[in-house]
């Protein structure tokens, strides 16, 4: 059979989710696709930009299909082609000089923002003046941000949701931000005015200044933004003005090809336009019984109906329309809302609980004993149950006051059993119960497998939690793991054990012999600084470094900055230098012009900012060695006054904490590590938070902590034993050490290695030598400090061809 | 892939390194040339798309390449983004048989 055509326009979340659930239904054998998106991008969630915007994720981490996913699954994409119309006769779509025939199309051009008709938004030119902007798409997201740095002030005009997220995005980039809205209280749509009243009080405790009943009427400024002002007269200087006031769906597309338009694109119970029965419509774009919907839960049911229809998977199937709930992901505050806003006739009962001060609010609407609309504001524990009412229209429970609060009975969380089946676990993405319980029966046995055949939790994440304890329930403890998770790296499939065997048994000594050997001779970019540090663990003087195999930092024994540039931290054990070494790092800054100077949280110097050409220079004219403030290597021992000076100490801390560093120099370990010593329990050098720390207690004593950190988790660390003399410091610091070098993860800190093995179990080994190794792991760390060899000197000599050139020229 | 200039010798084999990556500057524009362990040749811009990464530091696994500030990945046949929003441009690079680079831009 021959395939037929499909041309998607519009790749956003509806639109590409409609082709995810066509192939579902086998689409792949019924149609050649080709999918035509405005947007030079594979499709992201957009309700994610909040969080790109306040800078919780990243660009990277909110794309739903990367361009390689239209390529495995054999979709033309036209990334960044704007389609100008369907010409219906011919069946052709025509976009930017790009023809494609289809025999089935689908309209999924979504909205864009609305712009209210305010004087002085546009340049005589027609574009945007400079510092207006919507917020709708990544690019917009780019282009607030490129404009907010070095700015101070900015306006949202416009309380919905859109806008309140948008305020607080931007307070992201130090700006002063105020929401101006034109009506009488905030979300208008989902809220009434107490909810309105106390949610204005929570955005001022959090900086943001609201005006209410605000009509702007024009935004000032000659070339770029400098205000804006309002019809009662009054104005506000700002430098930048987000408009959030609302969307209007994309038509043009729909109206130059003769379909029926309203206020947005009509379409029937099926989805598909009246006028064609080849050309379905999707998304925000689409006109359902007099309705559109600007949220994502109704698109996910028509791009399931629209599937069901186009493929012919089930012909029975129908859109009814949805019934719309919200949850504000607004950082700080928690509020959900579905239905009415206030009652509509006498038989519709309120149930109310009012506490301003706490910011907390509950209000239900209830007809014939059915929810019909509710607000959640500051508390919203209850909202899952209310929002499965609400969704099921299903008779609430005569205890009225139970529906606003948890009173101990019953449980929480309804036990798994209980839970009906078609419970919606995943609100972003719609899946249910069911539908996990039914991917786990089909075969799938890993969390991750589920999770990504059904997305679940994989929209704003909220939801995880709840996703993987039903899987657990639904697969009854017969969950297997993803064999991936215990790679040591993700391009050799072994676990560290194995493959520390492996590359013992078979002699492996370099990262491109072990390639060979056990991963058919592929080479996983990725995987190769994993394998480079473990080699150098297991192997120590007999490893044969491959300069290829290492990040650049370990490369060149630096840095990277954002700028391509490195910086330079000279090794200065204890945090103790001299005025001569002093001296010379000052000449050093000064003769290679260091833009900046610091003094780094490890106690020691950072010269930033150094070009690549310049390091072993600079290295050289040092005379130190490298602190290697750069790599997933022992790093520092801060250090304390300790008992030469301070009236407190009772022991001798640096001269411990310079042992340590003179020892570990700057061996190669699965993480950083970073070690303390302190005099006396006040701990000035915060060894308790370190990864491992040394405390001198009354009685010549040290404690020995463990897995401590106080970088982006903080976890204080765990008392390993106490011992009575320096010497036994460095055995036990030396067992653990090389403990953790051969057993953790790559990449995993001690603080997450000694929770996942336990401290008894390392105590057992480290301190009792429960397993007959702690002479061997002495001994193997003996041999990796003798093997060490300073980079810094080492580099001087190097053979390694243009090692620290930036820049080659062209052989004449 | 861009590149319809005509070809040139760049440099010979030996002074980029198995595995690595080094820029070069031709007529004004910056190049990263790699010589993977394979032994083949590949010529993407400098600069990553991103935010202007040094691409001849990234890391190199069979005929791919991770920028060193973020680690989008590009395939170094045809600068198509592997991870990341957008591909960077190849030219087309093929050795002769003294061990010269020879490229089209
Ligand atoms: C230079 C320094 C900041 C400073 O000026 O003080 C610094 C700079 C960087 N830190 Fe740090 N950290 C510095 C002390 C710390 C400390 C304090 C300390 O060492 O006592 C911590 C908390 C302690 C800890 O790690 O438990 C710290 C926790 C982190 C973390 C979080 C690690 C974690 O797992 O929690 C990262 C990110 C990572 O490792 O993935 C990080 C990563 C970085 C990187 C390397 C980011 C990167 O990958 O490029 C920064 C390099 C900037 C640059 O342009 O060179 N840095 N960083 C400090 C160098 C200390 C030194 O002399 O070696
Ligand atoms: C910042 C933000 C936060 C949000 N938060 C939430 C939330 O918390 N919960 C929620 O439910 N919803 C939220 N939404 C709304 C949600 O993102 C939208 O409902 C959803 O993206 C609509 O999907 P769509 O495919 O219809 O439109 P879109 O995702 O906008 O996709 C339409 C695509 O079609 C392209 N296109 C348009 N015209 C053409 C043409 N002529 N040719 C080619 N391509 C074209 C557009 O460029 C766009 O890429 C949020 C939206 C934003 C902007
Ligand atoms: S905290 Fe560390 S990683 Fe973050 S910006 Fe400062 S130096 Fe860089
Ligand atoms: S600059 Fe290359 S990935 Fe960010």
């Amino acid at each position: 059979m021959t395939k037929q055509k499909l041309v998607v326009v519009g790749n956003g979340m509806a639109g590409a989710r409609a082709v995810e659930e066509i192939l579902a239904r086998g689409g792949a054998e019924q149609f050649d696709i080709t999918m035509f998106g405005d947007e030079p991008y594979g499709n992201y969630n957009r309700i994610l930009l909040s969080n790109v915007l306040n800078g919780s994720q990243n660009e990277e981490e909110i794309f739903l299909n990367p361009l390689s996913w239209y390529r495995e699954n054999n979709i033309k994409l036209h990334a960044g082609v704007r389609v100008e119309r369907i010409v219906r006769t011919s069946r052709h779509v025509v976009g930017n000089g790009v023809v494609e025939p289809y025999d089935k199309a689908i309209i999924a051009t979504g909205s864009r923002s609305y712009l209210p008709p305010v004087r002085g938004l546009h340049r005589s030119d027609g574009s945007l003046k400079p510092g207006v902007f919507v917020f709708r798409s990544l690019d917009d997201c780019r282009a607030i941000a490129g404009y907010a740095e070095g700015r101070a002030r900015a306006v949202v005009i416009g309380g919905g949701l859109l806008g309140l997220e948008a305020a607080r995005g931007l307070q992201n980039f130090g700006l002063r931000v105020e929401v101006v809205h034109r009506g009488s209280h905030l979300m208008g749509q989902q809220l009434d005015g107490v909810a309105g009243s106390i949610l204005k009080n929570t955005m001022h405790a959090m900086d943001v200044a609201v005006h209410l009943r605000k009509n702007t009427e024009a935004v000032l400024g000659e070339d770029h933004v400098t205000g804006i002002s309002f019809s009662d007269g009054t104005a506000l200087d700002c430098d930048m003005v987000v408009i959030a006031t609302g969307i209007s769906p994309n038509v043009e597309v729909a109206v130059r090809s003769g379909l029926t338009v309203e206020r947005a694109i009509v379409a029937d119970d099926h989805m598909r336009s009246p006028d064609d029965p080849n050309i379905f419509v999707v998304g925000e774009c689409a006109q359902h019984r007099g309705m559109s919907y600007g949220l994502v839960a109704p698109l996910w049911e028509q791009a399931k109906v629209l599937a069901d229809h186009i493929t012919g998977a089930n012909t029975a199937n129908a859109y009814r329309g949805s019934k719309v709930s919200t949850k504000l992901k607004v950082m700080g505050v928690e509020l959900a809302s579905m239905g009415v806003t206030e009652p509509e006739d006498e038989r519709d009962e309120i149930i109310q609980f009012t506490e301003p001060k706490k910011g907390v609010y509950k209000k239900l609407i209830v007809r014939d004993g059915r929810l019909i609309g509710a607000i959640l504001l500051g508390d919203i524990s209850k909202a899952a149950y209310l929002t499965q009412a609400f969704d099921r229209n299903t008779p609430l429970p005569e205890d009225r006051l139970a529906l606003l609060f948890d009173l101990g009975t019953p449980s929480k969380r309804v036990t798994m059993d209980e839970m009906p089946l078609d419970t919606q676990v995943c609100n972003c993405n719609g899946v249910s119960k069911g539908a996990l319980m039914a991917c786990v029966k089909s075969g799938r046995r890993t969390t991750k497998a589920v999770m990504d055949a059904t997305r679940a939790g994989l929209g704003c994440g909220s939801c995880k939690g709840l996703v993987e304890e039903v899987i657990q329930w639904a697969a009854g403890g017969h969950l297997e793991e993803d064999p991936s998770v215990h790679y040591y790296v993700p391009g050799v499939p072994l676990n560290k054990t194995d493959l520390i065997r492996a590359c013992r048994e078979q002699n492996l000594k370099s990262v491109s012999s072990v390639f060979k050997a056990l991963a058919g001779g592929k080479e996983d970019a990725g995987s190769k600084p994993g394998l480079a540090s473990l080699l150098s663990i297991i192997w120590a003087g007999e490893y044969e470094e491959e300069r290829d195999a290492r990040f650049i930092n370990e490369r060149v024994h630096a840095n990277i900055q954002r700028d391509g540039t490195f910086s330079v931290i000279p090794q200065m054990a204890g945090g103790v230098t001299s005025p001569a070494q002093l001296r010379r790092i000052a000449d050093v800054a000064e003769k290679y012009h260091v833009p900046l100077v610091k003094l780094t949280g490890g106690q020691r110097i950072d010269l930033v900012g150094v070009k690549k050409d310049d390091l072993p220079k600079m290295w050289q004219d040092l005379g130190m060695p490298s602190g290697h403030a750069y790599g997933k290597s022992y790093r520092t021992c801060k250090s304390c006054i300790g008992t030469d000076y301070c009236r407190y100490g009772v022991g001798d801390s640096i001269a411990l904490a310079v042992r340590i560093e003179t020892y570990l120099k700057g061996i190669d370990s699965p993480h950083k590590l970073k070690m303390a010593t302190a005099g006396c329990p006040r701990n000035c050098s915060e060894a308790m938070v370190k990864d491992f720390g040394a405390v001198a207690v009354e009685g010549g004593r040290w404690e020995l902590y463990i897995g401590g950190a106080a970088g982006a988790h903080v976890r204080k660390g765990d008392i390993l034993c106490t011992v009575d003399s320096p010497d036994a410091v460095m055995t036990y610091l030396s067992r653990f050490v090389q403990y953790y070098r051969e057993n953790a993860k790559y990449l995993e800190r001690t603080y997450s290695f000694v929770e996942r093995v336990g401290l008894e179990k390392i105590r057992a080994i480290v301190v009792d030598d429960s397993e007959g190794i702690a002479a061997q792991l002495e001994a193997n760390l003996l041999s990796s400090t003798t093997a060490y060899k300073d980079p810094w000197k080492a580099a001087l000599t190097s053979q390694v061809p243009n090692e620290f050139s930036s820049l080659l020229r062209v052989i004449q | 892939m861009s590149g319809n200039g005509t070809e040139r010798f760049v440099t010979t084999l030996g002074e980029i390194p198995a595995g690595e990556g080094r820029t070069f500057e031709i007529d004004g524009k910056r190049v990263a040339i790699f010589h993977t362990r394979a032994g083949e040749v590949f010529a993407i811009d400098a600069m990553c798309p991103h935010r202007g990464g040094p691409m001849a530091d990234g890391l190199v696994g069979d005929a791919t390449v991770l920028c060193p500030l973020h680690a989008w990945k590009f395939d170094l046949r045809t600068g198509n983004a592997i991870t990341g929003l957008c591909s960077i441009n190849a030219y087309p690079t093929r050795l002769d048989d003294k061990n010269h680079i020879l490229l089209k831009i």
